[in-house]
């Protein structure tokens, strides 16, 4: 609860998580992920959030993996990835250099005068209340991971129902050039 | 830098675009189309369709005895053509009979195609009779594997599935067709390689080297007083033999082919020291160790090359040239990576060389080495002892034998165990594509369906399949299609009554303990009645003299398939040995060469 956090600066502290987010984009076609999410239990690799939608061009998707890994075996997986006659093509995502975000909902235990101190930590964590019943609050949550990592564990102590979050997805940073390129 | 061809083989049939014809018809054609002369295949329920235009087809359908048979003898004609072989079975049980033998191609980088029936498609995901998950049970044992929904969609599917097996690193593809996409009709087209190119944007192999990476590549090969090629199965598949024999020929660098790699360099060349690693010869393995370079080319540090990894050539800088990229750097980390198709790529570093020479630099003196080397040579020659009168045979000895009687270039396909050990040892490769085996995946049973597909695609050469009595009696039911398909393969059988390679290993690891390994072969099955009853001669020699007449006897006959079953030596090792997991430092020599060991040093 004391921990204090600048969620600009992307600094993961979490004990021992070896934090690579790849961002590939394959063709969409059927079994496409099963594919990918395959070579990853074959190769025995754990994938930590995973998160897929359509991308800009037609017929294509990206796919944002987080992986906790070493880079040596990362190196080794992404070109096993790349092997994959559906990806087109992978990025590595460096923590330092991407925007990252992810979308939390959770139902939580809001009986009495909980309601009004959940009301208010999630006014301060810019969230939205989505349902209410007489005993619990559905409410949702976007931003960064680590924000939301800390909203979970406030909400932790009343009494989590259900909660669902989406995985990160990722685009690397604008820089001046490209923000230059992108206005043109 | 990328080159690409789907390789239209120019004399394809002309069919008439937009003619409206049935799926079935479509697949047939396209199989035609891509110069597919013969496949190997069973019919069943959901195929049925595809079995019907192939009455009228040129290609020759060899019908086997069992899927996983016709999935081996494509891979036997893919081995000896380079050319992809191809299989086709129908739905479920069959689909899966198919498993292994994809797997084995994909472990040894075979291009083969496989075409599966499919229930219809209102009917998949419905738990229909002989339906299963082909697409999804295959996924990890092909290259790439397609589901094909729509009829129109037939020709470019097979298209996309050559084009991937026999590009980049090749290995098998498989094309699943649904009953309903066989029946229907469609308007005839044939994609063209600009479409079938676009149409998978995510694959491009890399074919020519790096330019700055081909310049330090000669100039560490020149540079190197212990240099050793380290030739693997990449030479054949990327037909660079020719090429390799002039990088040694320019360089006079030793070579070593691995297993896979048995004849893409000829064995009576005085620079080949044979085959490496597990049951490689002692100055094969020791040349590797002692280098101070390892010129990798199409190998993969495969564990039974390296042994213990940490110990592995440790003085050695890697070049390492693969078309896989995936392959730099999985077990050893190179000095110099190079991406690329292994001929391209010894071309471009025997044109780099040159030129460095004529530039004025010299090659590093070799002599020391050299003669080093030629005195592990000649202390320690492959070996064993012959057996005593009335004993049983030595399988070395049956295959010196079969070897010295052999006609110019014939095929020899192994199965897995001791016997494809002593094959690779005794046999002398001198022609690339005269080698057949499962290095890889190890697939017991290999031979016999692979000897037979390698007969179909070479009907003019004599193939010999070299088998175990336990490998014999998982896929012996083929020689009925050898039989009946005029495919007169001949069967070198090495019966020791044991799993052999695992009683070594109960023998020398487990206190010979014998743990489920005697099969008690010299009683059950009778192997003559057995090859006699599918239609082959069958031949039993239990004693040395008897050895050679058998085989020229066998030699001589050419109208079906002969056996050949030697009585042999169930207490034979195969040696030089470097146990699993112990370095190659630790090799342990024939016993009569054992306490020897410190010339090694």
């Amino acid at each position: 609860m004391s921990r204090v956090r600048d969620y600009g600066t992307n600094t993961y502290p979490q004990n021992g998580f070896n934090h690579h987010i790849l961002s590939v984009l394959v063709q969409n076609r059927p079994g496409v992920l099963a594919r990918v999410s395959g070579l990853f239990a074959r190769r025995g690799y754990n994938i930590f959030s995973l998160a897929v939608a359509p991308a800009e061009q037609e017929g294509m998707s990206r796919i944002t993996i987080v992986v906790d890994l070493d880079s040596a075996p990362l190196e080794q997986i992404t070109k096993q990835l790349f092997k994959l006659i559906d990806v087109i093509k992978i990025s590595e995502l460096d923590p330092a250099q991407s925007v990252e975000r992810e979308l939390m909902i959770a139902t939580v235990k809001a009986n009495g005068a909980l309601r009004v101190e959940l009301q208010t930590l999630t006014q301060i964590f810019e969230g939205k209340i989505l349902a209410v019943s007489e005993d619990n609050l559905t409410l949702s949550i976007e931003g960064h991971p680590d924000k939301l990592d800390d909203f979970e564990e406030l909400l932790d102590s009343h009494g989590i129902v259900e909660l669902q979050r989406t995985g990160r997805v990722a685009l690397p940073k604008l820089d001046r050039s490209s923000r230059l390129r992108v206005a043109n | 830098m990328t080159e690409q061809s789907t390789d239209t083989p120019a004399a394809a049939p002309q069919y008439v675009e937009g003619e409206r014809i049935t799926g079935a018809q479509a697949l047939i054609r396209s199989l035609e189309m891509e110069g597919v002369d013969t496949m190997f295949g069973y019919p069943g329920g959901c195929i049925l369709p595809a079995y019907d235009p192939m009455l009228d087809s040129p290609i020759r359908h060899v019908l086997v005895r069992h899927e996983q048979g016709a999935g081996h003898m494509a891979e036997g004609y893919a081995h000896v053509t380079g050319r992809p072989g191809v299989a086709m079975v129908t739905s479920g049980p069959a689909a899966t009979n198919l498993v292994t033998p994809l797997m084995d191609a994909f472990m040894d980088s075979i291009p083969m195609v496989a075409i599966t029936g499919q229930v219809p498609t209102a009917a998949i995901g419905s738990d229909a009779f002989q339906e299963c998950d082909t697409v999804g049970i295959t996924r990890s044992c092909t290259k790439h594997n397609e589901l094909v929904m729509t009829s129109q969609g037939l020709p470019m599917a097979i298209r996309q599935a050559f084009h991937i097996a026999t590009t980049g690193r090749p290995g098998p593809t498989l094309v699943d067709v649904p009953k309903d996409v066989l029946v229907s009709e469609m308007e005839w087209y044939w994609p063209t390689d600009e479409e079938v190119l676009a149409s998978l944007p995510g694959y491009r192999p890399n074919m020519k080297g790096h330019p700055r990476m081909i310049k330090e590549a000669a100039k560490l090969i020149l540079d190197s007083e212990r240099p050793v090629i380290y030739a693997g199965g990449g030479i054949l598949k990327a037909r660079a033999a020719e090429a390799l024999a002039r990088l040694v020929e320019l360089t006079g660098i030793h070579v070593v082919t691995t297993l896979m790699a048995r004849g893409a360099f000829p064995d009576d060349h005085e620079l080949n020291l044979g085959m490496p690693g597990m049951h490689g010869n002692a100055t094969a393995v020791t040349a590797m160790q002692r280098a101070d370079l390892l010129v990798a080319l199409g190998s993969r540090f495969d564990d039974r090359i390296t042994g213990k990894v940490d110990a592995f050539a440790p003085q050695a800088k890697v070049i390492h040239v693969d078309i896989d990229p995936a392959e730099q750097g999985k077990v050893r980390k190179p000095d110099v990576p190079i991406v690329g198709d292994a001929r391209l790529v010894i071309e471009e570093i025997i044109d780099e060389i040159k030129s460095l020479r004529a530039a004025g630099v010299t090659q590093a003196d070799t002599r020391a080495w050299k003669s080093k080397v030629s005195g592990w040579q000649e202390q320690f020659p492959m070996t064993y002892q012959q057996s005593q009168p009335g004993a049983a045979l030595k399988p070395q000895y049956c295959i010196e034998q079969l070897r010295d009687l052999a006609p110019d270039k014939t095929i020899v396909a192994s199965g897995v165990g001791q016997h494809q050990m002593f094959a690779s040892q005794y046999w002398h490769f001198n022609d690339p594509y005269t080698w057949v085996n499962s290095g890889g995946l190890g697939t017991m049973g290999f031979s016999i369906p692979a000897a037979i597909g390698a007969k179909a695609a070479m009907p003019d050469r004599t193939v010999w399949a070299i088998d175990g009595d336990g490998c014999f009696q998982m896929t012996a039911q083929e020689l009925v299609t050898a039989t009946l398909e005029g495919l007169p393969i001949k069967v070198a059988l090495l019966n020791n009554s044991y799993l052999g390679m695992v009683r070594q290993w109960q023998e020398m690891f487990y206190d010979e303990r014998y743990s489920s390994v005697f099969l008690d072969s010299a009683a059950l099955p009778d192997f003559v009645m057995m090859a006699e009853s599918m239609g082959c001669a069958a031949i039993r020699v239990e004693s040395p003299e008897e050895v050679g007449p058998a085989i020229e006897k066998a030699n001589s006959i050419n109208d079906r398939p002969v056996v050949v079953e030697f009585r042999t030596e169930a207490a034979e090792g195969v040696f030089p040995m470097v146990p699993a997991g112990a370095s190659n430092d630790d090799v342990i020599l024939h016993p009569t060469q054992q306490d020897r060991k410190g010339g090694l040093a």
